[in-house]
C-alpha cells in the first residue's frame, strides 16, 4: 500500500475513533457528572445521590431482588440447557435441529410481544403458587435462553463429548459423575460465559417486570427517578459499571477453544468464529 | 448413532435392556421440551389464538382489521420510521467504525477493546440508556449547558429530546456498536489479495470498491441493517421511559392496550398487535438469515 | 443412579425451592369477618380491627407519593402507630393504573387495598369496591359520599399552574401569559392525560380560562395545541425529580402539591387564575378483593380521624371533614390559614362532565399535541 494512501486510511481512522469515542463516552461522562450535582446550578457537588442509594429501601430491594433473579436464572439456565444439549448430542442428534431451533427463538419473538402472551399465564401461577417477584425467573430463563445457548454450544463444540462420556461411562461412571466430573469441568469457561450473560440480561430486563406489575432492580430506577433524578442516575451508573466489569470478564476469559476435526460426529460445528463471545449480545430485549 | 462406539462400550454402557432404550432416552430431553412447551410456546399460541378471538370467545378478524384504524396504524408507521432511520445511522456508521477496526492489526489491543466496548454498549439500552441520555442532552444535561453556555441553544425550536427524534438520536447509541459486531466478520473475509488484484489490472479505489469490495459486502452490509432495524423495532425499555406520554410506537400501544380499560374491551387487541410484531420480526431475520448465508459463500 | 430421575429429581426440588423461597410473601391468613364489614361497629370494635391488622402485618397502596397532601405522614404514622408495613406501588400513577391494578392483581397478595382516584373512575368501577363507613362518616357531606359506603371524598383542591419564578421572570399573571416566547420548552402536565384525573382537570382548567366550561374541554385542548406550537410545551410528566431537575419549571397541577415542591425548588409559586377556579375532590374506595381487609380498614378509619384530615391539611389539601371539624375546633388553625387563597366562582366538574371531558381528550389529545 503506498504512502499517501496509507495516509489516507490513517487519517480516516483516527478521525472515525476520535468522533465515536467522542458519542460513546459522553454520556457516561454526563451521567457521572449528573449523579454527583449538588442541590441547585451553583450548589457544592455532592455525593449525596449514591449515598441515597442505600438509604432508598424500595431501591434496595429492587437491587436484591434482581440479583437473587439473576442467580436463580443462571443456576436454572444450566440445570435445565446444559444436560438438554449433552443429551441430544450423544443420544439424539436428530433433535439437534429442533432444540436448536427452540432455543433461538425467543430472539424473533419480541419480548413486549412474549410478555403479552405470557400475562395469563403469570396470572395464573400469582394466584395458585406464589406472589413473590422471584417467579420472573421462569420468564427470564427464556429470554436468556438465545445467549446461553449460543455460549454453550460453543463450548460443547470444542470438547469431544461423545469419547469422553463413553470413556466415563465404561469405566462406571453414572450420568451425574459424567456431567458433574467429566463435562462440566472441561467446558467451564463456556458455562461462566453463559452465567455472566444471563446475569447481564436479567439485570438489564425491564420489560417483564414493568409490564407484569414486579418491581426489579430496573423498575426501582424508573420509580426513583421520578422522585430524585440524581439518586436514579447514580444507580444506573452503578449498573453501568457492574454490568461493564461482567462483560470485561466475559471478553477476556471466554474465548472458544480451538477446534480438531472429528470424523464421526454427528452434529456439526458452528461456523468459526473470530470474534470472542461479547458478540452474543445481538437482540438483547432492550 | 451411537452405534460408532465399541460394543463393548456399548454394553457395559447401558445396563438396561434394548427394549425400554426408547421412551428412557426421550425422557432425558422431557423436562426441556416440558419447560419450552409452557413458557415459550404456550404463550405464542396465546398470542395467535387471542389474536384471532374477540372477547367471547368467538373467531374473528375484528382484532386484525382494527390494527388499520388511524391511532394504530400511525404507531406502526412512527416505528417503522424510527427503526428504518435509526438502523440506516447505525450500519452507515458502525460499517465505519467496523471498516477503521478491521484494518488495523487483527491481533492488536485497539481491536481488542473496541469489539469488547462494542459488546458492552450494544446492551446498554433501556432504562439506564435514556438516564445517560437525559443527563446529556437533558434541558439541564451537561452537553445542553456547554452549548448554551457558548450561546448555543439546541432546544430552540422546542424540546425534541422526549420525542421520536430524541429516542432515534438514543437508538444509535446502541445500532452502532451492534453494526460492528455483526459487520466485522464480513469485513474480515475481504482478502487482501482482490485489492492486489485489482491494482495489477489498473483499478484504483474508486474501482475496487464499485466493482469488487462493494458487491461483494452489498449483502452482508444489507442484511445487518435487517438485524438492526429488528432490534430497534422490538425495543420497549427505552421508548417507555423516555416517552411517557402517547402510543407514538407499537410497542408503546401494546402496553397502554395491554391493561387499560380499552385493552379490556378488546382484549384480542394487544395479541393482534404482538402477533403483528412477531410477523414483522420473523420476516425481517429470516431474510436476515438469508443474506447472511449469501456472504459466507465468499467471505469466510 | 439414572440421570433422568437426577435431573427431573434436581428439577422438582429446584421448583420446590423457588416456591419455598417465595413462601415470605404468600397470602397472610384473611380475618374472615373484616372482609365483608362495612363499618367498625360491624367488623367488632376498634381493639379487634387493630389486633386484626396488625396480624395482617401489611397494607397495599398504590399511586401514593409521599409528597402528595402530605400522605407521607400520614404513612409514618401508620406505620409507627400500629407497626404496619405499607407496600406503595408505582407511585407516579395515574387513577386509571389503580384501576388496572386492582383488575391484574385480582386474587394475589399483591393488589391494592385501597384506592384514592378521580370521581368518575370510582363512579365507572363501583363493581370493584366493598362498602365502608368510616367512624366519622356522617362528618362527610352527603354529596361528597355513596350512601352505602362504596366510595366517598377525602380530600380536595383547586388547579393551579405552578412555577418556578428564577426561571420565570415576570411571573405569571394570566393563562395567557404561558403561550409567550419566555415560556419554551417549559410548560407540562403533571401526568398522562389519557390516564390521570390531574391531567384531565388541567386541560379543563385551561378550557374554563379560554372561554371554554366544565362541559366543554375542547378550548383547553386546543389551548395546549397552540401551547406545542409555539413550542413551550414539554411532553414529559412533571414529577418531583423534573421539577428538581429544572426540566420542568411550569406545571399544571392541583394547588396542594405546589407547596411540597418548596422544598425542592426554593421560592416555587402557584398561580390560580381567578376567572378558571376548578376545584376537585379525590375518592377513596376500598377493593373488594383486598388482601388485608383488616389493615385497610384501620387505615382509612386514621385517615378520617382529626389527625389523619389534619396531614392533609398540611399537605395543603382541603380535607372532606373540613367544615364539621372547624365546627368542632379541631382543625389545625395554622394549616388551614396558609391554605392557597382562591379568588372567583369555583366550578366543581361533575363525574359525567369528567367523563365527557375524559372521553373528548382521549380521541383528540394525540392530533392536538402528539
Amino acid at each position: 500500500m503506498n504512502r499517501s494512501r496509507r495516509l489516507r486510511l490513517n487519517i480516516f481512522r483516527v478521525t472515525v475513533f476520535l468522533a465515536m469515542g467522542t458519542f460513546f463516552l459522553v454520556p457516561i461522562a454526563a451521567m457521572m457528572e449528573f449523579s454527583t450535582r449538588g442541590r441547585s446550578d451553583t450548589g457544592p457537588r455532592t455525593m449525596e445521590a449514591w449515598t441515597n442509594i442505600i438509604k432508598t429501601p424500595d431501591l434496595v430491594a429492587g437491587i436484591l431482588a434482581s440479583l437473587e433473579l439473576a442467580a436463580i436464572t443462571s443456576i436454572a439456565m444450566l440445570v435445565l440447557l446444559l444436560p438438554t444439549m449433552v443429551w441430544v448430542r450423544l443420544r439424539l442428534p436428530a433433535l439437534h435441529r429442533i432444540v436448536e431451533f427452540l432455543c433461538l427463538l425467543p430472539l424473533v419473538i419480541p419480548a413486549i410481544a412474549l410478555v403479552v402472551g405470557v400475562f395469563p399465564i403469570n396470572r395464573w401461577m400469582r394466584i395458585n403458587i406464589s406472589d413473590s417477584i422471584l417467579l420472573l425467573s421462569f420468564f427470564y430463563l427464556v429470554l436468556v435462553m438465545p445467549y446461553s445457548y449460543r455460549a454453550l454450544d460453543a463450548g460443547l463444540a470444542a470438547i469431544d463429548i461423545k469419547t469422553l462420556s463413553e470413556a466415563a461411562r465404561s469405566l462406571g461412571a453414572g450420568w451425574f459423575t459424567v456431567m458433574m466430573r467429566v463435562i462440566v469441568p472441561n467446558m467451564s469457561s463456556a458455562i461462566l460465559n453463559a452465567s455472566l450473560l444471563s446475569v447481564a440480561v436479567v439485570l438489564g430486563e425491564y420489560t417483564f417486570a414493568n409490564l407484569l406489575t414486579y418491581e426489579n432492580l430496573q423498575v426501582a430506577i424508573v420509580y426513583v427517578g421520578e422522585v430524585s433524578a440524581t439518586t436514579s442516575i447514580a444507580v444506573a451508573v452503578a449498573s453501568l459499571l457492574f454490568a461493564f466489569a461482567l462483560l470485561m470478564v466475559l471478553s477476556f476469559v471466554g474465548r472458544p477453544r480451538e477446534r480438531v476435526a472429528r470424523p464421526e460426529d454427528p452434529i456439526p460445528a458452528p461456523a468459526s468464529r473470530s470474534l470472542p463471545l461479547s458478540d452474543s449480545f445481538i437482540g438483547v430485549p432492550k | 448413532m451411537t452405534a460408532a462406539g465399541t460394543p463393548a462400550a456399548n454394553t457395559a454402557a447401558r445396563p438396561t435392556g434394548g427394549g425400554r432404550r426408547l421412551p428412557l432416552t426421550w425422557l432425558g430431553v422431557a423436562p426441556y421440551f416440558l419447560y419450552v412447551g409452557l413458557f415459550l410456546l404456550l404463550p405464542t399460541v396465546i398470542l395467535a389464538v387471542g389474536a384471532f378471538t374477540d372477547k367471547e370467545g368467538n373467531p374473528t378478524l375484528s382484532n386484525v382489521t382494527a390494527i388499520g384504524q388511524p391511532y394504530l396504524f400511525s404507531s406502526f408507521v412512527g416505528s417503522a420510521i424510527i427503526s428504518i432511520v435509526s438502523a440506516l445511522v447505525g450500519a452507515i456508521a458502525g460499517a465505519l467504525l467496523a471498516y477503521a477496526v478491521a484494518t488495523g492489526n487483527p491481533r492488536g489491543t485497539l481491536r481488542r477493546v473496541v469489539t469488547s466496548a462494542a459488546g458492552v454498549f450494544a446492551q446498554f439500552g433501556g432504562v439506564t440508556l435514556v438516564f445517560a441520555f437525559i443527563a446529556t442532552l437533558g434541558t439541564v444535561g451537561l452537553v445542553t449547558v456547554f452549548l448554551k453556555d457558548h450561546g448555543i441553544d439546541i432546544f430552540a425550536n422546542g424540546v425534541w429530546l422526549y420525542d421520536p427524534r430524541g429516542l432515534t438520536l438514543i437508538y444509535t447509541y446502541f445500532q452502532i456498536p451492534l453494526m460492528v459486531l455483526v459487520f466485522l466478520p464480513a469485513l474480515d473475509g475481504i482478502r487482501p489479495q482482490w485489492r492486489e488484484a485489482t491494482e495489477s489490472l489498473g483499478g484504483n479505489t474508486w474501482q475496487y470498491w464499485r466493482y469488487v469490495a462493494g458487491p461483494l459486502l452489498a449483502p452482508a452490509f444489507l442484511g445487518c441493517t435487517l438485524l438492526l432495524f429488528a432490534n430497534a423495532f422490538s425495543a420497549y425499555a427505552t421508548a417507555a421511559v423516555l416517552i411517557t406520554q402517547g402510543g407514538v410506537l407499537v410497542p408503546l400501544q401494546i402496553a397502554a392496550l395491554f391493561q387499560s380499560e380499552t385493552g379490556q374491551a378488546q382484549p384480542g387487541l394487544a395479541k393482534a398487535l404482538a402477533l403483528a410484531m412477531v410477523v414483522i420480526v420473523t420476516i425481517v431475520m429470516l431474510l436476515y438469515a438469508l443474506l447472511q448465508r449469501r456472504t459466507s459463500r465468499w467471505l469466510r | 443412579m439414572n440421570w433422568h430421575r437426577i435431573n427431573r429429581l434436581g428439577l422438582v426440588v429446584a421448583v420446590a425451592a423457588l416456591v419455598a423461597a417465595a413462601c415470605g410473601g404468600t397470602t397472610p391468613t384473611t380475618s374472615a369477618n373484616w372482609k365483608t364489614a362495612a363499618s367498625l361497629s360491624a367488623g367488632g370494635g376498634m381493639d379487634a380491627l387493630v389486633a386484626a391488622a396488625k396480624a395482617e402485618g401489611q397494607l397495599n397502596i398504590i399511586a401514593t407519593p409521599p409528597d402528595w397532601a402530605n400522605y407521607g405522614a400520614s404513612i409514618e404514622a401508620f406505620k409507627a402507630k400500629y407497626g404496619i408495613k405499607v407496600n406503595s406501588a408505582n407511585p407516579a400513577g395515574g387513577s386509571q393504573d389503580e384501576i388496572d391494578a386492582v383488575n391484574n392483581l385480582a386474587g394475589t397478595s399483591s393488589a391494592p387495598d385501597v384506592l384514592d382516584v378521580g370521581l368518575k373512575y370510582a363512579l365507572a368501577n363501583t363493581a370493584l369496591f366493598t362498602p365502608y363507613k368510616v367512624q366519622t362518616w356522617d362528618d362527610i357531606p352527603a354529596a361528597q359520599k355513596e350512601a352505602t359506603g362504596l366510595w366517598w371524598q377525602d380530600y380536595g383542591g383547586f388547579m393551579g399552574i405552578g412555577y418556578d419564578p428564577s426561571k420565570v421572570p415576570g411571573g405569571i399573571n394570566s393563562v395567557a401569559d404561558l403561550l409567550g416566547p419566555n415560556f419554551r420548552s417549559k410548560v407540562a402536565l403533571a401526568g398522562d392525560p389519557l390516564k390521570s384525573n390531574q391531567a384531565v382537570n388541567g386541560i379543563l382548567m385551561a378550557s374554563l380560562a379560554n372561554g371554554g366550561s366544565a362541559d366543554d374541554v375542547s378550548k383547553g385542548v386546543d389551548w395546549f395545541h397552540q401551547l406545542k406550537v409555539a413550542g413551550n410545551y414539554v411532553p414529559v410528566i412533571a414529577t418531583a425529580a423534573t421539577i428538581k431537575a429544572g426540566q420542568t419549571p411550569v406545571v399544571f397541577e392541583w394547588d396542594y402539591l405546589s407547596s411540597s415542591h418548596g422544598k425542592d425548588v426554593a421560592g416555587w409559586k402557584i398561580f390560580e387564575p381567578s376567572n378558571a377556579v376548578l376545584g376537585n375532590y379525590y375518592t377513596q374506595a376500598i377493593n373488594k378483593g383486598a388482601p388485608h381487609p383488616a389493615a385497610v380498614r384501620l387505615w382509612e378509619e386514621f385517615l378520617f380521624s382529626n389527625d389523619g384530615q389534619n396531614n392533609w391539611l398540611k399537605g395543603g389539601a382541603r380535607p372532606v371533614r373540613m367544615d364539621a371539624m372547624q365546627t368542632a375546633g379541631t382543625l389545625d388553625a395554622t394549616a388551614a390559614a396558609a391554605l392557597p387563597k382562591v379568588s372567583g366562582t369555583p366550578v366543581f366538574p361533575t363525574a359525567a362532565q369528567q367523563t365527557a371531558a375524559g372521553a373528548y381528550i382521549s380521541a383528540h389529545w394525540k392530533a392536538a399535541v402528539g
